[in-house]
């Protein structure tokens, strides 16, 4: 993406507390529409991030602009965003009405367009008839789409979350995350979305940007960030993922000869990559992408054999590791049950034998 | 079988003990209404009849009118005036973090302990120094040192247990600082600046050392109260005055714990908004 059609972009931008440097020069573009998540552990910077986006946190370095303008002078009142907190910060003094209509003030309306447009977005976030009510009386999720349709009101340019869904329990999480897509998509204006739980992230995004240590490791689609990771620390972040250490023995015709513990020689295409002999890398596989055989497979096709160490039934799948000779820890499976599950397949030390297609191995630095 | 739980099981000695507390404290103070209605100026069993003459000798009295309006008119500045500090204290000290800040707070509380009259007389000296005539200002400028205290530990924990997320909710709704706070901070915090104007006024209509060194011609309440015990005849209309000001403030103090319950049950609610 060019900086072109950027709606927010992010230059260089840096965030140091005294001597603590909590964002590490950052620099991304975010188009006009994408539902844009910054995913990452506490303390990677991504909340700092979205405050600065918000303009409660001022920028050290860089510079952040939206729609083509600079942002760091203007105060946060005046910038063509709104935030979803993550306590969803309802005024506990206002009703439900009057706390959607709370940015409304400053466009000088009459009452009844306010009336209207304040029934229109309880209309949207379906709670129509609970304008009288007060924060207290709602439960988590309602609390939440008030605090939706209080920053939507001012139709911003861009809608900030702030681990919004944090505070929901599961199924609600769930609930609230087709809500949230079904709005995006109703409304179609940028949200950047910050969380820390990965399959949310995935699940809502189009594009995901992986932070680590107030530096961004990764931007990519949720798809991209699962399949073809760049490095080991967005493999491990996003799902499982087994890693076998390996060494690049020769580079010959456009392929790369790994040899890798616990399976031996591979070969890989080494076209766009920079392999070259002697490195020591890491050959990634996702668990369910193995299979498991209970036979040595007959057609001499690569595999694996190992013996199983754990098993963990999950209902509709199951978790195995794997021990392999030469493989310092055990590789783990996870299979879906589609036949029904026997309980001697669980006993430890059951020979069995792993295989894959080749396109589920990555080859990452090490 | 014993009824109630570990905690909560009946303690005779500690309901004898509550008793005799709240007579020992209470009952010195009933024998001034009750003694206000005695047909005699002697205060001695047994009475002599029922009577409300002294209450209304009290009405036709101009001095006790201007003693009163003096002692309004002083609570009425100083609460609002040490009310108004106290929000400005109480949100600096729970927004900014600046160096030597307990030891700035502690000293803003210190007039609770330090001794009225060591107050008194340093201000005494003070405005004796700068020439400033004594008055009605001086004694609202004594009030308020001590009603400053009072007026930021009161608001203190209601700006403490204050979510900046709603002033930070309110400016990303488009509100600058100013309406931020008339619209969101003010209206949440009222209940703790009603209690403290309310309390302000008590403990400044009351107040009688600071008044004794800073008064002029124009007298409190307080201070006209103790000026008539020199004359043996006045002392009924005193008892009747004592009781009208007893009756006064336990409604105002009543008012004043009530609404500050109804803040607590405010807090309660954002705090079910963080929560849950």
């Amino acid at each position: 993406m060019t900086t072109n059609d950027a709606f927010i972009s992010i230059r260089n931008v840096g965030k140091s507390y005294g001597t603590f440097r909590a964002i590490d020069s950052v620099s991304m573009d975010i188009a006009h529409g994408e539902f844009f998540s910054l995913l990452g552990a506490s303390g990677c910077g991504k909340t700092t991030l979205l405050r600065m986006l918000a303009g409660f946190e001022s920028v050290s370095s860089g510079e952040i602009f939206i729609d083509g303008q600079p942002m760091s002078d203007v105060p946060p009142y005046r910038r063509p965003v709104n935030m979803v907190f993550q306590n969803y910060a309802i005024f506990p003094h206002l009703n439900v009405a009057q706390n959607i209509g709370y940015g409304l003030r400053k466009l000088k309306l009459p009452r009844a367009k306010q009336d209207q447009m304040v029934d229109e977005m309880l209309d949207l976030v379906q709670l129509s008839g609970y304008g009288k009510r007060r924060g207290h009386e709602l439960s988590g999720g309602q609390r939440q789409r008030i605090a939706l349709a209080r920053a939507l009101i001012l139709k911003p340019k861009v809608l900030l979350l702030d681990e919004p869904l944090g505070a929901l329990d599961k199924q609600l999480r769930e609930q609230m995350q087709m809500e949230l897509r079904r709005l995006q998509r109703a409304i179609g204006i940028t949200f950047v979305f910050v969380t820390h739980d990965q399959e949310e992230a995935l699940t809502l995004s189009d594009r995901i940007a992986v932070m680590s240590g107030g530096a961004v490791l990764q931007v990519d689609s949720p798809s991209a960030l699962y399949e073809v990771p760049k490095t080991r620390d967005v493999a491990s972040f996003i799902g499982n993922m087994n890693f076998l250490d390996a060494k690049v023995t020769g580079c010959v015709n456009g392929h790369a000869h790994l040899d890798v513990q616990g399976i031996g020689r591979l070969d890989f295409p080494s076209a766009g990559t920079t392999l070259t002999e002697g490195d020591k890398v890491s050959v990634a596989i996702r668990p369910e992408k193995l299979v498991l055989h209970d036979t040595a497979p007959v057609n001499g096709s690569k595999a694996i054999a190992g013996e199983i160490a754990l098993t963990t039934y999950l209902g509709e799948r199951s978790h195995y590791q794997v021990r392999v000779p030469g493989c310092d820890t055990p590789i783990a499976i996870s299979t879906q049950n589609i036949r029904m599950h026997k309980p001697q397949e669980a006993t430890i030390g059951r020979p069995v034998w792993l295989t894959w297609s080749d396109d589920a191995l990555i080859v990452l630095e090490r | 079988m014993k009824e109630g739980t570990y905690i909560k099981q009946p303690n005779r000695a500690l309901q004898v003990y509550a008793i005799v507390f709240l007579i020992v404290l209470y009952l010195p103070v009933l024998f001034i209404p009750l003694f206000s209605f005695n047909d005699s100026i002697y205060v001695r069993f047994p009475m002599q009849g029922l009577t409300i003459q002294w209450y209304v000798d009290l009405w036709t009295r101009e001095s006790v009118w201007a003693a009163l309006q003096n002692s309004l008119t002083v609570g009425l500045w100083v609460s609002v005036i040490s009310t108004g500090l106290g929000v400005v204290a109480a949100r600096a000290i729970t927004r900014y973090r600046m160096p030597g800040q307990s030891a700035i707070v502690t000293f803003a509380m210190l007039p609770l302990i330090v001794p009225g009259v060591i107050f008194g007389v340093a201000l005494l000296v003070l405005v004796s120094r700068l020439g400033i005539p004594l008055s009605l200002y001086t004694v609202a400028f004594g009030h308020l040192i001590i009603c400053l205290p009072f007026a930021i530990a009161t608001l203190l924990p209601r700006f403490e247990g204050f979510d900046r997320s709603m002033e930070e909710a309110s400016a990303d709704l488009g509100e600058n600082g100013w309406w931020t706070f008339w619209r969101v901070t003010f209206p949440m915090v009222a209940p703790g600046i009603v209690a403290s104007l309310l309390l302000t006024f008590t403990i400044s209509f009351d107040e009688f050392i600071m008044t004794f060194f800073l008064s002029g011609t124009d007298t409190t309440l307080p201070i006209y109260i103790w000026t008539q015990l020199r004359f043996p005849r006045e002392f009924p209309a005193i008892l009747a005055l004592s009781t009208i000001i007893l009756a006064l403030s336990f409604v105002l103090v009543f008012v004043a714990l009530w609404i500050g319950r109804l803040g607590v049950v405010r807090e309660q609610v954002s705090a079910t908004n963080a929560g849950s």
